[in-house]
């Protein structure tokens, strides 16, 4: 049974490179049962969003124009 | 050779060369804290590389190259003029090693610690137009080991595959793999630690 320590370092593997089989079947039961890391993984989607929103300009707040990319 | 000619072409774009540059400004600008020496660290990187640009078949490949070059200037500067390492690398987690890091998330088996258990962000979209929440981000990226960070910065902010950074750094895809995950549980939490969390109970 995997634990959140090695769910963890998956949910980011999973940023850079397609999960194998056996990887993607345990971290899913895992998210299934541990909210703790279910944040855990929206958190890694939320932080590529917040950082190339930095990367393209960031910092100024641009009051109706905070459409996000679709990619 | 005869791609050469149309390689070279489009390798100097204009507009190829404002995004690239913009990228290594910011880049620049986020390890050295100083827009003027960014600015000039980045000029000799693009000279320095585009006078080789004829070696370069791909843009990717320019890309990495001037990074690397980028990089190495930031590294000089950092070491001669130790005042321009910003103050907030001294606060708030860099001389947090990894071990402890673990051992304050995690424990003993592998679970979170209940009190590190991550919670619920609300929307982040909303917060990105708030100024101060962009402070509190280059607050914690800066917070990050040095390599941690500029490794982070190559995946997310410049979008480099994991093979590329690899065969520029030379370092295998396993410890890519390690430092990746070690800089975004470093980040994550920080940004839970000043930010959302702090949000939830102001």
């Amino acid at each position: 049974m995997m634990n959140c320590k090695e769910a963890t370092a998956l949910m980011s593997q999973q940023m850079d490179h397609p999960l194998i089989l056996t990887e993607r079947m345990s971290l899913k039961l895992h998210l299934m049962m541990c909210s703790g890391c279910h944040n855990f993984n929206q958190h890694m989607h939320d932080l590529r969003e917040i950082t190339r929103t930095y990367a393209k300009g960031k910092a100024q707040p641009k009051v109706g124009e905070n459409q996000h990319s679709s990619n | 050779m005869t791609q050469h000619d149309t390689t070279e072409h489009s390798l100097t774009a204009p507009a190829f060369l404002t995004e690239l540059r913009l990228q290594m400004i910011k880049f620049a600008n986020l390890q050295l804290q100083d827009q003027s020496l960014a600015e000039d660290a980045v000029q000799e990187a693009l000279l320095a590389a585009l006078k080789n640009a004829q070696a370069f078949n791909r843009r990717s490949a320019l890309k990495t190259w001037v990074f690397a070059i980028l990089k190495n200037k930031i590294a000089d500067l950092l070491r001669k003029n130790v005042r321009y390492v910003s103050t907030d690398k001294l606060k708030g987690g860099q001389d947090m090693s990894d071990e402890e890091l673990f051992d304050n998330l995690f424990n003993d088996k592998g679970r979170w610690h209940v009190q590190e258990r991550p919670g619920k962000w609300k929307q982040p979209y909303t917060d990105m137009e708030n100024s101060h929440f962009w402070r509190v981000f280059d607050v914690c990226l800066n917070c990050m080991p040095e390599k941690y960070g500029r490794l982070f910065m190559m995946r997310e902010f410049l979008e480099l595959t994991s093979s590329e950074i690899c065969s520029n750094e030379r370092i295998s895809v396993n410890s890519l793999n390690v430092t990746l995950y070690r800089a975004r549980l470093r980040l994550r939490e920080c940004l839970e630690n000043r930010w959302f969390q702090k949000e939830a109970t102001a």
